[in-house]
């Protein structure tokens, strides 16, 4: 059995979200350092805010400021920092309960080292240099021993949650890494691409032909072993006419994409056709895979010549 | 459970799992599955024509493919077409859905199925994206340094320490010694920090691996299974996803569904928990008000093999195939998702009076 393939795949999203007033003031209010909370209908401040109170679902309105220090209520120290983290050496994970709220608030707290964090001890925001109303304008937590700037063990203050210019959206973007391995029988189908040729797999039970294979029959739901070779020629089942030129692909619209039964197989798989008009392009048109120079696969399926076949040799491929 | 005077008799009557294992490059998630899919057919007798109901769990983002379940439906034999739902959760989940349709009496038989492959991935970024988006994600906190948050919080109450975490995690490989199924057994060194205060022993595997189990209603799950495991209470609940706002140390959510699956009503002899890390044992076996007399995840449990969204259904198969074999009468199983403990499923299972 060939080695089975992988292959780098890499998953990235600007997720765009649109934020509701509790959070659209929060966030606007990090731009501004300042740290708003929300109380509940039971008079605790919730830091950072919901609109919804965890307890009774009633909606929460009341927003009121806290301080920019606090207390770490519980931490893990984090040696290897990971991509998109918000240090890039060593940190501590913490739950920073700010003064004024009941609430604690996950960041990560800049620290020489674990010895030097323990529950209990007292911090302070470190503000990003460039804020934009997201939660990484606050670039970590610091230590802070002093007690000089007023904010410690202050009341929440009532807070209107306006600013100038809101901040109502915001885009996290998000990127996933993974090694992708399509598994043994698509494998093997990829393999045989690069011969030039066609494989598909047949079920034992019903003996259908699947190209490409995927290892099981949907319709008996066991595993499909037995390699077919199918093809080279086929016919055409059904098409469609594509008008839309699409981003990155060097194809001139129109063209036709089809479902082709290739010969020997049960079940059509899709290509597109070239080497004939788009018009002229019908259902029962017999067709051939072109491979492109040191193409992977074929690059499209263009007419043989040979007369069209009858509806009943394809019915039920379509 | 209100009514259950009047509720049908629902029972697991057969559970397969795979060897788990680090990677499966050579399968695609249906290669993988089938063999557990056809492994609960043949303990039944029975063929995919019989099965009233499928449900599966699973989720896109371990395999980085939109609606991957897709796929795996060819394992099932889905034509003619089938009675089938999907949860993008753990297969516990899809169990509970499975358990409703049969009380609905819509079904006598259902297919529960699920399935993780870790490998391709880093499963320790990919769980970061079930966090609040505004407030969490964009700080992509892994799943260790949230556990560890939660172990820290847990040492500084007084509950536990660092030596009996590692207790925990070696009576867990020692146990899995017998189950070969398991991806880590025996005597297992509890290594560096990952991120401390847990290290990789306190840590579980990352690997891939499937489950499916079968449902059957009354009479038909007596005929199908020699001494069935009958659920008599399940329930699950959820806390605030703000970690902040929760107590980390406690889990009233997993007591309350025990509370609500009747866990409580007479003592249970096992618990299998889906507690992914050492300490979550020792939040769960309080909030679970498990004494030092229950046998509690014989099977190893998830610091063994945590296949991503199968662990917790597996979990109710490991319970129930104790209960099968005479071992267990009465048996909790528990399910988890979600940071820290955040949702908690728990399942009473009982056999038949011996
Ligand atoms: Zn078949």
């Amino acid at each position: 059995m060939p080695e089975v393939l992988k292959a780098p795949l890499v998953l990235e999203f600007p997720f765009t979200r649109s934020l509701g007033p509790i959070q659209s003031a929060f966030l606007t209010g990090l731009r501004e350092r300042v740290v708003l909370g929300v109380k509940t209908g039971d008079g605790r401040t919730l830091v950072p805010p919901v609109e919804y109170d965890p307890v009774t679902a009633e909606e929460i309105r009341d927003l009121v400021q806290v301080a920019a220090t606090g207390t770490v209520t519980t931490w893990a120290w984090n040696h290897e920092p990971r991509r998109g983290q918000p240090l890039d050496t060593p940190f501590a994970w913490v739950l920073v309960r700010l003064d004024g709220a009941d609430t604690a608030l996950l960041h990560a707290l800049d620290a020489p080292g674990p010895d030097a964090v323990r529950t209990g001890m007292r911090v302070r925001v470190r503000w990003a240099e460039e804020r934009t109303g997201a939660i990484t304008d606050i670039a970590c937590f610091e230590p802070y021993e002093g007690d000089g700037d007023g904010d410690e063990e202050r009341q929440p203050a009532a807070h209107t949650g306006e600013f100038e210019d809101m901040v109502t959206g915001i885009v996290a973007p998000a990127r996933l890494d993974y090694v992708y391995s399509p598994g043994r029988a698509q494998t093997d189908y990829i393999h045989a691409l690069s011969g030039q040729r066609t494989v598909g797999e047949r079920c034992p039970t019903c003996r259908k032909v699947y190209v490409p294979p995927r290892g099981a029959c949907p319709t008996c739901g066991v595993a499909t072993a037995e390699h077919v070779e199918v093809g080279p020629r086929g016919t055409v089942t059904t098409f469609c006419i594509v008008n839309i030129k699409a981003k990155n692909l060097d194809i001139e619209v129109p063209y036709v994409y089809a479902h082709i039964a290739l010969d020997g197989a049960d079940l059509a798989l899709h290509g597109r056709i070239g080497g004939i008009p788009y018009d002229q392009v019908r259902m029962g048109l017999r067709v051939e895979a072109v491979w492109s120079e040191g193409g992977r696969y074929p690059d499209h399926y263009r007419p043989t010549g040979e007369p069209d076949a009858d509806y009943d040799a394809y019915k039920e491929l379509l | 459970m209100q009514g259950a005077d009047v509720m049908r008799e629902i029972a697991v009557v057969a559970f397969a799992q795979t060897d788990h294992r680090r990677t499966t490059d050579e399968l695609s998630e249906v290669e993988m599955l089938m063999p557990v899919l056809h492994g609960v057919l043949e303990q039944t007798g029975l063929k995919t024509a019989d099965i009233d109901f499928t449900c599966s769990g699973s989720s896109d983002y371990l395999a980085g493919r939109a609606f991957s379940f897709t796929l795996a439906l060819d394992g099932v034999g889905a034509w003619p077409p089938i009675s089938e739902s999907h949860v993008e959760m753990d297969g516990a989940w899809a169990l509970y859905e499975a358990w409703t349709k049969l009380l609905t009496g819509d079904a006598d038989t259902a297919l529960v199925y699920s399935y993780g492959k870790s490998s391709p991935g880093s499963v320790r970024d990919v769980l970061t994206r079930q966090l609040d988006p505004y407030y969490v994600a964009p700080l992509w906190p892994d799943s260790v340094a949230l556990a560890a948050l939660q172990a820290q919080a847990l040492i500084d109450a007084g509950d536990t320490d660092e030596p009996a975490l590692a207790a925990v995690a070696a009576r867990s490989r020692t146990d899995a010694s017998a189950n070969s199924h398991a991806q880590v057994r025996g005597s297992v060194p509890q290594g560096d920090y990952v991120v401390r205060p847990l290290r990789t022993g306190d840590c579980p595997p990352i690997g891939d691996g499937a489950a499916a189990v079968i449902l059957a209603a009354g009479d038909r799950a007596r005929e199908l299974c020699r001494r069935p495991a009958w659920i008599k209470g399940i329930d699950h609940r959820i806390e605030a996803h703000g970690l902040g706002v929760r107590e980390l140390t406690d889990s009233p959510s997993a007591r309350l569904a025990a509370e609500k699956a009747g866990a409580f009503e007479r003592p249970v002899d096992t618990a299998e928990l889906h507690a992914p890390f050492t300490a979550q044992e020792v939040v769960l076996r309080k909030a679970l008000r498990l004494g030092d007399d229950v046998r509690v995840n014989p099977s190893g449990g998830t610091l063994a093999a945590n296949p991503v969204m199968a662990a917790g259904l597996i979990r109710i198969g490991e319970a129930a195939a104790r209960i099968h074999r005479g071992e267990s009468d009465r048996a909790l199983a528990h399910a988890t998702s979600g940071p820290c403990l955040q949702q908690n499923l728990v399942a009473v299972l009982e056999g038949d009076p011996r």
